[in-house]
């Protein structure tokens, strides 16, 4: 009994406090540090060569031009650029060697006293290429298409339970149709950036990452060094979601660089344009799904078919059935994902990897079942709630679906709804609401660390090198730290994003705050052991992460319910979402305030794949043509009109000390889905291909 | 090499650089001056995170030469509040209106330049014909005024309900 790691000796007093961001007064001037702007003497600055043909191999690359223009340090290239002493990950694999593998690619560097200088001299760079016939079109119905040994996350690529095809062949009502969902770019509003110095045969660098130590790792790696020669220093990120998970080519290129110029600083941006082909984006997806039901809309069989794209040089499989696996009971069950893989830039995560489009498919698939089987939407969940984990057959540690719905329901106005689409008009709009479930697992990723040093000025120094990429990690952890040590707020001082401090774990798949939180309420517990409520100063105790036993006995899930209201013009079909609702099922808020901004925010980025995100990749050249702000919409000021999010009060029994599940992803999914429903119940028109854009209702 | 020598008022301090002549005011600001308030998101005028007041109105210094500023004032939102938080930025960190804080300086230059531009009678894109009338400030007129600055965390919501405490605020005092 008491193995449980949620055992709650934890006294919950600044947790569940709407405090406001403690480094908020530093972000609001703009004093907070990012990547670029520390103050380093005698910087240089980088500009990338890009490759313009998606396959083949460089035959020369001339650099004599660029290397007489006054003012610039050093030209790097395949041909002069350090070996580098691993190629696990391709796509760090710069400057190695001849091949190209997708337009874009990075194959060399100017370095010059100035960025102006920079920019001249590589574009004075002269390269010829042996060209290949390259391939960079995603199609259901190609013949190469492959199974991966696993998904992202590490999930099983296929899963299959019972007879899905007999019952299939025998249910009442049946529903099959295909989804997709665009390339998506991540965008962050700082693009990624590192500054590299190479002194004393190690490296210093200032990165713009969600994981300080999981880049001093990587670069440890691919330059055959020890970890401790690499310090990174990440104290402030603007953004990431996902794109800054892990060490992309430029980190790569940047190193090799600051080796060219050893000593000095090498600043290196990159442009918002070359991010669409360097920082990872979301694969697009195909997806087809068959649902039957039995006329009183029980689900009997569920078949999720994913296909998707991944980059010729290294393989990402975006998990896009994984959610289904877990959502809805019917003892009839198949998932299966297959793989293009193509002459085009690496994806990676971007916000819910797996779960944003997936769920986009299933939570429109269930809409149109609800309205095959003549009932409410939330109804059909409701009838279709599993007991235990379908996917595990373990029982929950705390799912409550039913309860986001009904309150969501309540809120929201729902019972007055008219089942009717296409009947309802304001003004020459035609409006509908939609309804969609969200879900998002629980991680817990292993390694992290925490270190309490009591000082001199009578606080508490609570070191981990964990990130806030603007996720609240600053405020959260320091709410934690104060209960789990007994201690009043302002006896805390949270020092992360350094990897002088201990390992923490990357901040990803929302484990953030329970990663790092779990081990802060270890540290502190070990911390009084050792030295007692009366520290002397200097008082110091390290701890590990806990492991926690109930993980192997619980499936842990959050849950969630999105609600849309959307109005289409008649004449023009434009689309308007007027407003949406969240309510979600995370166990405990640890900060109100900051939490709330979390689900909002992922309900907006939610709103903006839904009505305009799209990353055009033209596949006569292979690139991104909508590369920068003005091509590539995301959601701007205007766009949201009344959006807000609540949770249930709840604390998970067994997810960890604090009874919190993590926050940072859920609000994205299934927000697309109900507006793709709320559009469908305005219209009568249903849309199945992200985004929803005008022309789709005046086909 | 054309090089301008050229002075610039920043957040009250009188700065004279030298600058190359293609270099941006942004960059003059964050690489020549180590101004770095002002971020760089796009580089081209599409995110509005370089929002500055430059001689009293909000600018994209993307989108400025350095040279073509010669005696410029410019004030970032490092300098708004004279060492203290400006009204405008404690309610965006009472309202949340910010997360990474990247676009976050970009954003308060931005509401407190849009907040006199609506005081001088300034129409938006929606206004319709104001017709010499009061332009009420309304949650839709500061949106679509503030939509030239961009926020991926999607801090709008919260965005409009600081500007919207502010402006009261600022209209009392």
């Amino acid at each position: 009994m008491s193995t449980s790691i949620a055992s709650p000796s934890l006294e919950i007093r600044a947790i569940g406090k709407p405090l406001e961001r403690i480094e908020g007064p530093a972000k609001l001037t703009g004093a907070a540090p990012y990547a670029y702007e520390y103050d380093l003497a005698d910087p240089l600055y980088l500009y990338p060569v890009q490759s313009t043909i998606a396959r083949g191999k460089i035959t020369s690359i001339d650099t004599a031009a660029a290397k007489a223009l006054k003012g610039v340090a050093a030209v790097i290239t395949h041909e002069n650029a350090t070996r580098l002493a691993s190629d696990e990950n391709k796509e760090l694999w710069v400057l190695q060697s001849a091949e190209i593998g997708f337009r874009g690619q990075l194959i060399g560097a100017v370095i010059a006293e100035t960025p102006e200088i920079a920019l001249h001299a590589a574009s004075l760079v002269r390269v010829q290429y042996a060209g290949q016939s390259h391939d960079a079109e995603l199609r259901a119905d190609r013949d190469d298409l492959y199974a991966p040994k696993e998904v992202n996350g590490g999930y099983p690529t296929d899963t299959e339970e019972g007879d899905p095809d007999a019952a299939l062949k025998s249910a009442a009502v049946t529903i099959d149709h295909t989804y997709t969902t665009p390339m998506e770019h991540n965008n962050p509003m700082e693009p990624h950036t590192t500054v590299a110095i190479w002194k004393d045969d190690g490296f210093t660098l200032y990165d713009s990452t969600q994981g300080a130590h999981s880049v001093r790792n990587t670069v440890a790696e691919l330059f055959g060094l020890a970890p401790e020669k690499i310090h990174v220093i990440a104290t402030h990120v603007g953004g990431g979601f996902g794109s800054k998970g892990e060490p992309h080519a430029h980190d790569a290129l940047v190193c090799l660089a600051a080796q060219a110029v050893p000593g000095r600083p090498v600043k290196f941006a990159l442009t918002r344009q070359q991010m669409f082909s360097l920082a990872g984006y979301r694969a697009p997806t195909i997806q087809r799904i068959r649902l039957g039901a039995d006329r009183s809309g029980r689900l009997t069989a569920i078949v999720h078919d994913v296909v998707t794209q991944t980059s010729r040089i290294r393989e990402f499989t975006e998990q896009a059935a994984v959610p289904t696996r877990i959502m809805y009971a019917a003892p009839n069950r198949r998932t299966t994902h297959r793989l293009a893989a193509l002459d085009v830039p690496v994806p990676s995560w971007m916000r819910a990897p797996g779960e944003t489009p997936g769920m986009f498919a299933t939570e429109l698939a269930m809409d149109e079942l609800a309205v095959a089987c003549g009932l409410d939407p939330i109804d059909l969940r409701m009838r279709n709630e599993p007991e235990v984990d379908p996917a595990s057959g373990k029982p929950w540690s705390c799912r409550n679906l039913i309860g986001c719905l009904r309150e969501g329901a309540r809120r929201f106005g729902w019972e007055q709804r008219d089942p009717e689409p296409g009947v309802r008009r304001r003004d020459g709009w035609l409006v509908g609401t939609g309804v969609a479930s969200s879900t998002y697992p629980l991680y817990l990723l292993p390694g992290s660390r925490a270190t309490i040093r009591y000082g001199a000025d009578r606080r508490y120094a609570v070191r981990i090198g964990a990130a806030d990429i603007g996720t609240g990690t600053w405020t959260a952890l320091t709410q934690i730290a104060a209960d789990a040590l007994d201690s009043p707020i302002e006896a805390i001082r949270i020092e992360i994003g350094d990897t002088d401090q201990p390992n923490a774990s990357v901040e990803g798949g929302s484990s953030g705050i329970s990663s790092w939180g779990s081990t802060i309420v270890v540290a502190a517990r070990a911390f009084r052991a050792e030295h007692g409520d009366h520290p002397a100063a200097g008082a110091e105790t390290s701890a590990d992460m806990p492991e926690n036993p109930d993980d192997e006995r619980f499936a842990m899930h959050s849950f969630g319910a999105q609600f849309a209201e959307v109005q289409v013009h008649q004449d023009t079909g434009e689309i308007r979402v007027a407003r949406m609702l969240g309510v979600f099922s995370v166990g405990r808020i640890i900060n109100p305030r900051t939490a709330r901004s979390q689900f909002i925010g992922g309900m907006t980025m939610g709103l903006s794949m839904a009505l305009l995100e799209n990353s055009v990749l033209d596949t006569r050249f292979g690139h991104v043509v909508t590369h920068d702000f003005a091509e590539y919409h995301i959601a701007a000021n205007a766009d949201v009109v009344d959006l807000d999010a609540v949770w249930l009060d709840e604390v998970d029994p067994h997810s960890n000390a604090m009874g919190s599940r993590g926050i940072g992803e859920i609000g994205i999914v299934g927000a697309a889905a109900a507006i793709a429903n709320a559009a469908w119940h305005a219209t009568g028109i249903r849309v199945r291909d992200l985004p929803i854009t005008a022309d789709k209702f005046l086909a | 090499m054309f090089e301008s020598t050229i002075r610039l008022n920043v957040d009250g301090v009188e700065r004279t650089l030298v600058v190359d002549t293609r270099t941006t005011l942004l960059d003059a600001l964050r690489n020549g001056l180590g101004v770095m308030s002002p971020k760089k998101g796009c580089d081209h005028g599409q995110c509005g995170a370089c929002t500055v007041l430059l001689d009293g109105r909000r600018a994209l210094t993307c989108l400025a030469f350095a040279v073509a500023h010669d005696s410029a004032t410019i004030v970032t939102a490092q300098g708004l509040g004279n060492g203290k938080l400006h009204p405008m930025q404690e309610a965006f960190l009472h309202h949340d209106g910010f997360q990474c804080g990247y676009c976050t300086p970009g954003q308060i230059c931005s509401a407190v330049g849009m907040l006199d531009e609506w005081k001088a009678g300034e129409p938006s894109h929606i206004t319709g014909n104001p017709n010499g009338a009061v332009i009420e400030l309304s949650d839709a007129e500061i949106r679509e005024r503030m939509s030239g600055n961009l926020c991926r965390c999607g801090a709008y919501m919260n965005i409009v309900a600081a500007i919207r405490e502010a402006a009261e605020e600022i209209a009392l005092s």
